[in-house]
């Protein structure tokens, strides 16, 4: 198992390189450059001057091949240098959005465990009835549902009905303080999006789950366990539920990963200041260092998901050995 | 000479301001002292804290209060383009030796937050560095101060600006917000280290900046200007999409947002909130340029840029946008509540302004028709911001299809927008030319050929524009100035066609109805230090 694990992890290394060359060369090939639009962004004159004095402060003056190397360089040594936007160190920088985003992906994740495994379970035992029949319109609803929308929906409706209760509008905090500090704050900011982030995973979940279920309470065993008289709550939880959440906790770490960096939208949305909003910040101010930074990461966190997921299905099937 | 066109500029800035605020509520009103101030930056952070560096407002909001500048534009009238008066100098100096030299007495007292005490020597240090700053530190407008000589701080209270020229561009330049005092011990250790760190004199204390999301500040009670300020702090969250922007002033989240929202945000705030909401408003030192590339064919065609500029019903247009965009007023190449701005008589002799839009169309299909153009198509370069740029660009295109053009857009993020203009990939250009302080003779340098000022994007050659520009800006009454301002104007637009101003912005900024003090100016970038906010709660 160790081993496994080893070789896992060393896999990572030429994967994460990969994506680091890929995102190097990408991010060079867009037009314009950080520059320009530190400096001319805002539509205003400014010194011809600063613009040469901004290209040598960040080094894009020098020859493409030795920011490369000097980008590798630095990887091997866990150095990911500095934001060419803010000039802080860009682990600083992604240290500062990674608990807001961890705590949504957390937040709505446990949301979406909560909703997809138990409904999904029931509506694949209700097969065809008007449980499952619901169950399922609340799950294509919840694909078919933009999050942003979603998003915005909720806080305008938050805003309504305590303006129509109390006669003043309430909306859940705009700026993020730690849940140690002050965990009510905290809670009232992160409940709104992790239940809008979490409706959509759940909804594909739920239907993950369903299918699941069906398939397994046909197989062999389930019917052995029938004709020996067992209960059908313990055939569920004990031999079915365990054998038909394989794919969904497959489906749950990959959306997990997803979740710390793919929040874009709902970020925007709840002004959270998190690791998808950052993504989308270096992006379009061209911050090369901070982008290729936030890809290694985001490829490291699906790598390092995929690794967990595999060792968790040797827990859910005892079956699997990993050599 | 020039005291009466500071007068007449003074009474068109009043009447200006008076006809364009809603409401100026609290100007009677004795101001309650304490209260945090919570405010949003439509903005995901600035770059460096250093406002010498940066250009975007979002440094300028987050930062002004806790800095002391030289010179400013009145707070108790920044509706005005010529009303200068000290922050840190006791008085504005009458210039010595010809209009070259300007002597400024410190206010003595002054402290930085850290208790050491502010000389004319932290003031020559700063400017040093805004000027001409040393190897390896940027500058972002250095240009604007070509008529500075030298400086000089001979003793602890005294700084001297020695001019090459007079010129009526130096003491808006002078304003610049952005042209922080900082700490001459500080600089001398590490020039980079307002960076990363803030220490002023400024009416606010710096508390925490916590990255990409807010900004506290906590009330400076060693601050010069008596009684000032009169919160007890503030707290500024960045926010950059509008809806958040929005809900948090309808839910008290936040009071207000200082740059500007546009008519659909303002009607629905007053809507919900009724009086609990108060609404300024004014024309912004900020407007959309028309750019052909005249090095491109067609374009190199002055015919075919005159027809571009005929095509369009800035009149009837303006007055449409207003109702969906940050746009209002029809303007020349200079802000329109300046003295120096063109009237409405003056404009309409110029192509893209004339009165009778059916003449102007005839007269540009006829220009088409003469230079071979008559099925002129092209694709128009846009920047991907909605307010305004998108909705002014699909505005022109409409306007140019009415003389038969066949126009698309290529709608871009801002590297690349700004990367095409520089490397002249375009047919025409839909950008933006954006100041803070109204300088009129220097903001009209950005529409002198590209050899000269690297940022206009035009490509043209124009001598005589040039040789209007340099007595212009040498030209030290400002009547006859005004007079070289039209020739110039005419030059741009008239006679060579290089460009167009199209509709100038107008900033509309609701705030909670308990927020008094603040007045807004036509620009976003001034009067943002918060020292004459307070709150009637």
């Amino acid at each position: 198992m160790y081993q496994y694990i080893a070789k896992r992890v060393l896999l990572t290394i030429p994967t994460l390189l990969g994506a680091a060359a890929l995102v190097f060369l990408l991010m060079r090939l867009i037009p314009g450059d950080i520059c320009l639009v530190r400096l001319g962004g805002g539509g205003g004159s400014f010194d011809p001057k600063a613009l040469v004095a901004c290209h040598t402060e960040i080094g894009v003056d020098r020859p493409v091949i030795v920011q490369f190397l000097e980008f590798i360089w630095g990887i091997i040594r866990f150095d990911f240098g500095t934001s060419m936007w803010s000039g802080k160190p860009v682990t600083t920088e992604i240290l500062a959005r990674l608990p807001i985003s961890l705590e949504i992906a957390i937040l709505g994740t446990a949301v979406a465990i909560a909703i997809a495994i138990p409904l999904g379970t029931i509506s694949a035992l209700k097969q065809n009835t008007w449980i499952d029949v619901a169950v399922r319109i609340f799950a294509i609803g919840g694909i078919a549902t933009p999050s942003f929308w979603l998003g915005i929906m909720s806080v305008l409706l938050v805003l309504d009905v305590s303006a129509a209760i109390t006669g003043t509008p309430w909306m859940p905090p705009i700026d993020y303080v730690p849940i140690w500090k002050d965990p009510i704050r905290n809670l009232s900011m992160a409940i709104l999006p992790a239940i809008t982030v979490g409706y959509r995973y759940a909804a594909v979940s739920m239907r993950m789950t369903r299918s699941a279920m069906l398939e397994v309470m046909r197989e062999d065993y389930v019917r052995t366990a029938r004709a020996k008289g067992l209960k059908n709550k313990l055939i569920v939880n004990r031999h079915a539920l365990k054998n038909a959440l394989l794919p969904v906790v497959t489906l749950l770490g990959i959306e997990f990963a997803f979740l710390i960096g793919g929040l874009v939208v709902t970020e925007q949305v709840f002004n959270l200041n998190g690791v998808g909003r950052l993504f989308v910040q270096a992006v379009q101010n061209q911050d090369y260092t901070l982008t290729q930074a936030l890809v290694m990461l985001t490829v490291a966190i699906f790598v390092f998901t995929n690794l967990l997921v595999d060792l968790l299905y040797g827990w859910l099937d005892p079956r699997i050995h990993f050599a | 000479m020039r005291s009466w066109f500071l007068k007449a500029g003074l009474a068109a800035s009043f009447a200006l301001a008076l006809s364009l605020s809603l409401t100026l509520s609290g100007q009677a009103e004795t101001p309650k002292r304490g209260g945090i101030l919570t405010y949003v930056i439509p903005a995901d952070g600035g770059p460096s804290l250093d406002g010498h560096k940066e250009t975007t407002f979002a440094v300028l909001h987050a930062t002004a209060p806790f800095y002391s500048v030289m010179v400013r534009v009145n707070p108790d009238n920044p509706s005005s383009t010529s009303d200068f008066v000290c922050d840190l100098c006791t008085e504005i100096p009458k210039p010595t030796d010809n209009g070259l030299t300007y002597t400024f007495k410190i206010r003595p007292g002054v402290k930085f937050h850290d208790g050491t005490p502010l000389t004319a020597h932290d003031v020559a240090a700063s400017w040093r560095r805004i000027v001409s700053p040393p190897p390896g530190v940027s500058s972002a407008r250095a240009n604007n101060f070509v008529m500075v000589d030298k400086i000089e701080d001979p003793d602890d209270t005294t700084f001297v600006i020695t001019l090459k020229f007079d010129t009526l561009s130096f003491m808006p330049a002078l304003a610049d917000p952005y042209a922080y005092i900082y700490s001459k011990a500080i600089l001398d250790k590490d020039q980079h280290w307002y960076e990363k760190n803030i220490m002023g004199s400024g009416p606010f204390k710096f508390v925490k900046f916590e990255i990409g999301q807010s900004i506290e500040g906590v009330r400076n009670p060693d601050y010069y200007h008596p009684g000032q300020p009169y919160l007890d702090g503030f707290k500024a969250i960045f926010a950059p999409k509008e809806s958040v922007r929005l809900d948090a002033i309808r839910a008290d989240r936040a009071a207000v947002e200082f740059r500007s929202m546009p008519p659909s945000a303002r009607d629905q705030l007053i809507k919900l909130l009724g009086d609990k909401i108060t609404v300024q408003e004014s024309d912004w030192n900020c407007g959309n340029v028309l750019t052909p590339n005249n090095a491109r064919p067609p374009f190199d065609d002055v015919r075919v840029r005159k027809a571009l500029f005929l095509a369009i019903d800035q009149w009837k247009g303006a007055q449409a946008l207003a109702k969906i965009a940050v746009v209002k007023t029809v303007g020349g190449i200079v802000f329109p509540g300046s003295p120096f701005a063109a009237t409405k008589e003056e404009l309409e002799k110029l192509p893209g302004y004339w009165p009778d839009i059916e003449k102007s169309r005839a007269e540009a299909r006829r220009l088409l028709k003469e230079a071979g153009q008559e099925n002129l198509t092209f694709e128009m370069l846009n920047r991907n911001v909605d307010q305004p740029y998108g909705i002014v660009g699909t505005w022109l295109v409409d306007e140019f299809s009415k003389v038969g053009m066949h126009v698309t857009q290529r709608v871009v993020p801002t590297g690349p927008w700004l990367d095409a203009m520089r490397r002249g990939d375009f047919a025409v250009a839909l950008e933006a030319n954006c100041q803070n302080v109204v300088n009129p003779v220097a903001d009209s340098g950005r529409y002198l050929p590209h050899d000269l000022y690297p940022e206009n994007f035009a490509y043209h050659k124009d001598p005589v524009q040039v040789e209007i520009y340099n007595k212009m800006l040498h030209e030290t009454d400002p009547v006859k100035a005004r007079v070289l301002m039209r020739d110039f104007e005419n030059q741009t637009i008239g006679v060579g066609a290089h460009q167009l101003m199209v509709t100038w912005w107008y900033r509309i900024v609701p705030m909670r109805s308990y927020v008094k003090g603040w007045k807004i100016s036509p620009s976003h970038y001034l009067n943002q230090d918060l020292a004459n906010i307070w709150l009637d709660q």
